[in-house]
């Protein structure tokens, strides 16, 4: 499989082989991206890293992989300090970091920047979130980990709880998991509920998402509860918010009807939906899965770069 | 067929008909109609036919090249171009949207990266054509109010 040179912008572009081929490569990078063994794979190469947008975990795991392959990073956290605050336009920054660097990392406010970016870059862009659209490297590092915990996705019952509708995450990995055969269960409030064309894409695929407000009768079988943030800004008023965000908690009361192997999983940062108590029971997966991202992306930068461990 | 005929006949030029009712002057307008085009031009709105109402476009003198056409089956998938030459149909040509759509609609999404401040023209894939449903290329939505958002 070739991946030299290619682009990363969407989960939508990839074959479930190609998404295996990825997911089994990651595999072999754990032990370095622990730092029990080195190789400089990517020694000499340059990855320009552009966040216009604030970033904690996937920036420092893009930044930390490169380096562990021996690579180098150049590029900003804050756009405030370059020429995009005299209005350079994204496509102009993107040719800079095209001739300075080896591959291109960019997050950007608005829907289909990496898209964009890509058209305007020889060498291969990785998106690491265009607004409220599309996070590949998310949605890898989340089948990575179902994956990785449970040996195989298809025919897992998988949990989505919280919004489902402006997360547009949940989105691509609704579909990415559908694309697996895993069984999904929808739990969500009314006004926070899956898009139809998202649910229509899994039918595409045949699955058929259950929907339901009733999370602890979901979870009762399940095998993976992921969580995502209800945001504040998404309710008309505070009492509503709290309500809401009360019938969704996660707590080890809930956790008592759940299977002994039930993981919880949750894209970070976490707010109030699930308990600080759960943190220290087996059923937390929620920080592995963040370190994941690093053999995940290791993975990928190696491959689009060139340069195999 | 007589009674039908609202406007004169032309000698030679294109005949534009079946568009979706109403819709003839975003026709124009896609086409670049009549900036571009020193021709007269006879449009019937809302004309009855077999199918319910319709609009219809005639241009004396210019005979519109049917690839050129095909975008506008955006807002009128059921249009024909008829060729007109001695006031005979001398080539009848019903439009059929192309897979992509290059700078004709703006994109629904207020922070779609096409509505920013960049040197790219929007761009949708085509996924129905008739009725017609596009997606962005860059943000992937799918606009559902086509006919007002031509550029
Ligand atoms: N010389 C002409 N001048 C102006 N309009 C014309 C002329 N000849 C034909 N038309 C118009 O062009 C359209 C196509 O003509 P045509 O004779 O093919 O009609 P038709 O058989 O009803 O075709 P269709 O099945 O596409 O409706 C009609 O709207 C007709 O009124
Ligand atoms: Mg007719
Ligand atoms: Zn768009």
């Amino acid at each position: 499989m070739k991946f030299n040179g290619k682009d990363i912008i969407s989960i939508k572009d990839f074959t479930k082989n190609e998404i295996n081929y990825i997911l089994d490569y990651a595999e072999d990078m754990i032990p370095y991206a622990k730092g029990d063994k080195f190789k400089n794979i990517l020694k000499g190469k340059v990855l320009s890293s552009l966040f216009f947008e604030p970033s904690t975990r996937t920036r420092l795991s893009f930044e930390s992989s490169m380096n562990r392959l021996g690579g180098r990073v150049i590029g900003f956290s804050d756009p405030s300090g370059t020429s995009q605050k005299k209005g350079e336009s994204l496509s102009d920054t993107i040719r800079m970091a095209d001739s300075y660097s080896d591959a291109i990392v960019v997050r950007h406010p608005h829907e289909g920047a990496a898209r964009l970016a890509a058209e305007f870059s020889d060498v291969p862009v990785l998106n690491a979130g265009d607004g409220a659209g599309r996070h590949p490297t998310q949605c890898l590092l989340d089948l990575f980990t179902i994956r990785e915990e449970k040996k195989k996705i298809k025919n897992k019952k998988i949990v989505l709880l919280g919004d489902l509708k402006y997360g547009r995450t949940v989105h691509s990995l609704a579909y990415a998991l559908a694309l697996y055969g895993a069984k999904l269960t929808l739990v969500s409030p009314t006004s926070l509920k899956m898009p139809n064309e998202v649910v229509g894409e899994c039918k595409d695929l045949g699955i058929e998402p259950i929907s339901t407000s009733n999370l602890e009768k979901a979870i009762r079988d399940a095998d993976v509860l992921y969580v995502t943030r209800i945001q504040k800004e998404r309710f008309p008023d505070a009492e509503e918010y709290n309500r809401v965000v009360g019938s969704y908690k996660v707590n080890n009361e809930l956790l008592k009807s759940a299977k002994e192997d039930l993981i919880i999983m949750h894209p970070l940062p976490r707010v109030t939906e699930i308990d600080p108590e759960v943190d220290k029971t087996h059923h937390a997966l929620y920080f592995k899965q963040a370190f994941n991202g690093l053999p995940v992306r290791m993975a990928l930068l190696s491959l689009v770069i060139g340069g195999r461990i | 067929m007589k009674k039908e005929l609202k406007i004169p006949l032309i000698k030679n030029g294109t005949v534009i008909d079946h568009i979706t009712a109403g819709n003839a002057v975003k026709v124009l307008h896609i086409l670049g109609i009549p900036i571009s085009t020193s021709s007269v031009i006879s449009v019937a709105i809302n004309v009855k036919s077999k199918f319910g109402k319709k609009d219809i476009v005639k241009v004396e003198n210019r005979e519109i090249d049917p690839q050129e056409v095909d975008k506008i089956a955006l807002i009128a998938p059921k249009a024909t171009i008829n060729i007109i030459r001695n006031y005979n149909v001398a080539k009848k040509h019903k439009v059929e949207l192309p897979n992509e759509i290059i700078g004709i609609v703006c994109c629904s999404n207020p922070t779609c990266v096409s509505n920013a401040n960049e040197p790219v023209k929007s761009r949708f894939n085509v996924i129905e054509k008739d009725p017609p449903k596009i997606k962005c290329y860059y943000c992937e939505r799918e606009p559902e109010d086509i006919a007002d958002r031509i550029i």
